[in-house]
């Protein structure tokens, strides 16, 4: 069967700005992601090394701002949603499939480095920024943060700013 | 009023809301076309904007969203997180989260998103940004002082540049608009496609309308404060407004008989109050009425609430805006605290009854002028409302 094709942009545009604002509205707080990367990364050396853990500051402020296991968190709570989300979204447009996707002129050995330094750089870089497109760009520029809206700019201007160098990734 | 976690909605029940938020967020990335990474790293090659047109669509609709949600009362502002802003952070990780962008094809969100379809490359990024995390704890004494420097707080982009709220999300609107226009022109450049960029169908023209009526709508949606105080301004609007008064006799009258259904919101300055205030009085200020807890205070059931103030000008006001957020058991001290204190608190025990009635009258306020000083002697009001509910822990 073939794939479905893509909703029109806006439309999604639109469909996720209602759903941004329900979020507001019910929560108080916007959508994310990264965090829940940086919850599994802190419940995964307090269980590996707890010494470990109890010693370095940036597990003790976490442990500070955050009560309960670290897994029990909003975000972590969120994104299994979306995993589920886009599974049952490729389910029903017949976009399951296993794949490694690269761009025409490399080899999957260089999509595979690019793959994991690209998420390397974008998991530090959200710890940096206080979030990633979603929790920092995306909620940010909802409720008007001065930050979360620089944080926007950082991440398209950077972008903009060393695609030239990566152009053969992709095209 | 929202938000409704954590008093409405518990915080057990947040984690399913969070599921299903999380459900739909994923629905609608995954059907925009964000589980491909040649579909997202598109706007920095020229040949595919969705990423773009997607975002800021949603950006706007969102702000335009959560303005007027605050503008109609339903949001308390103060309790919703507004992401902090640390300049030097934001800057310097917002370009690395661009150079992962361009060399992983995926932002984390998106990431999970393709993960969930099949996609090895994303389940490798999510992969990669563990490690980016990992090594950002395990290393953060190295970068904790970038981390921290600069902390500007809860700032919001308006106040930064010195504008108006609504004057700032017209811009940003049309500023999305024309780089829609923009990049439609680019992509069929770029696509070697020759068909107008922008086409005159209805489906068209009806989402450029309803675009141009969201910027424009961001006008009509005012600062709410700034527009109640502004109408109140208005000395004759605000005489020819019908509001309940009591009188200082009924009003000591229930004060001494210590009557549990009477409520005093007291609007004058704190010092002031603290000074003196009445028995059971609450300290109340023209802000408490946008927000959520304080206001609560006004919706119990069976109270009668008195505004009070020195002057029934200063009353009225406040009780003018109160009935225009929907208060609606609100009455004010006819004469104001200055009317009370010559009338009853100061009372003249030498004034001379002219009738009967005045007589009863006479015999009340001698009697009141000698109880209420002691109540309020002996007096514990409650000072302001106090609130509870700190802003939600949000972010990354």
């Amino acid at each position: 069967m073939e794939e479905k094709k893509y909703m029109n942009p806006y439309l999604a545009g639109v469909l996720l700005g209602l759903l941004l604002i329900a979020t507001i509205y019910i929560t108080g707080r916007g959508l994310g992601a990264s965090g829940a990367v940086k919850s599994l990364v802190v419940a995964s050396v307090e269980s590996i090394a707890p010494d470990h853990s109890n010693n370095q500051s940036f597990y003790k402020e976490y442990s500070g701002e955050h009560s309960g296991s670290p897994l029990m968190n909003w975000l972590v709570f969120e994104v299994v949603g979306v995993f589920i989300g886009a599974f049952l979204s490729g389910l029903i447009s017949n976009r399951l499939n296993l794949k490694l996707e690269h761009g025409p002129r490399i080899k999957s050995s260089i999509r595979v480095a690019g793959a994991l330094f690209g998420g390397l750089f974008f998991g530090f870089g959200a710890q940096l920024g206080r979030g990633c497109t979603s929790g920092s760009a995306l909620s940010g520029m909802a409720v008007l943060s001065t930050g979360g809206l620089i944080t926007m700019m950082a991440i398209f201007g950077g972008a903009y700013l060393f695609a030239y160098f990566f152009r053969k990734f992709w095209i | 009023m929202g938000p409704l976690v954590p008093d409405i909605i518990g915080n057990d029940l947040n984690f399913i809301v969070a599921l299903v938020i999380g459900v739909l967020f994923g629905i609608i990335l995954e059907q925009a076309g964000f589980s491909t990474s040649k579909k997202l790293v598109g706007l920095f090659y020229g040949y595919d904007f969705t990423v773009l047109r997607v975002f800021f669509t949603a950006g706007i609709v969102a702000m335009i969203g959560v303005i007027s949600l605050e503008h109609f009362g339903l949001l308390d502002i103060n309790l919703t997180y507004i992401n902090p802003t640390f300049l030097w952070s934001a800057i310097v990780g917002g370009l690395i989260m661009g150079l992962g962008f361009v060399v992983g094809g995926f932002c984390p969100g998106t990431s999970i998103c393709a993960a969930a379809i099949g996609k090895i490359d994303a389940m490798i990024f999510v992969a990669g940004s563990f490690i980016g995390v990992l090594i950002f704890a395990e290393g953060y004494p190295i970068w904790e002082s970038l981390y921290k420097a600069d902390n500007w707080g809860n700032v919001r982009i308006f106040d930064s540049l010195g504008m108006q709220q609504t004057v700032f999300a017209f811009i940003l609107t049309a500023i999305s608009l024309v780089a829609f226009w923009g990049v439609s022109i680019i992509e069929n450049k770029v696509n070697g496609i020759k068909k107008a960029p922008i086409r005159f169908t209805p489906y068209y023209i009806a989402i450029g309308a309803i675009g141009f009526i969201l910027s424009l709508s961001a006008f009509f949606l005012t600062e709410r404060k700034d527009s109640l105080l502004g109408l109140v301004e208005d000395k004759e609007y605000v005489n020819s407004f019908d509001i309940k008064s009591m009188s200082v006799d009924e009003f000591a009258y229930r004060l001494m008989k210590d009557d549990s259904r009477l409520q005093i919101i007291d609007f004058r300055e704190s010092k002031e109050f603290e000074k003196q205030s009445l028995p059971k009085s609450i300290s109340f200020t023209f802000d408490n009425l946008f927000e959520k807890e304080p206001s609560k205070v006004l919706n119990i059931r069976h109270k009668i609430n008195v505004f009070v103030a020195d002057d029934e000008l200063t009353e009225k006001k406040y009780a003018i805006i109160a009935s225009k957020l929907g208060f609606d058991n609100i009455k004010i001290l006819s004469g104001g605290l200055i009317k009370f204190r010559n009338d009853i608190l100061n009372f003249n025990k030498n004034s001379i009854a002219s009738n009967k009635r005045e007589e009863d009258t006479f015999r009340f306020r001698k009697k009141a002028s000698s109880i209420i000083p002691v109540l309020i002697q002996e007096n514990k009001s409650s000072g302001p409302v106090k609130k509870t509910q700190k802003r939600v822990v949000g972010g990354c």
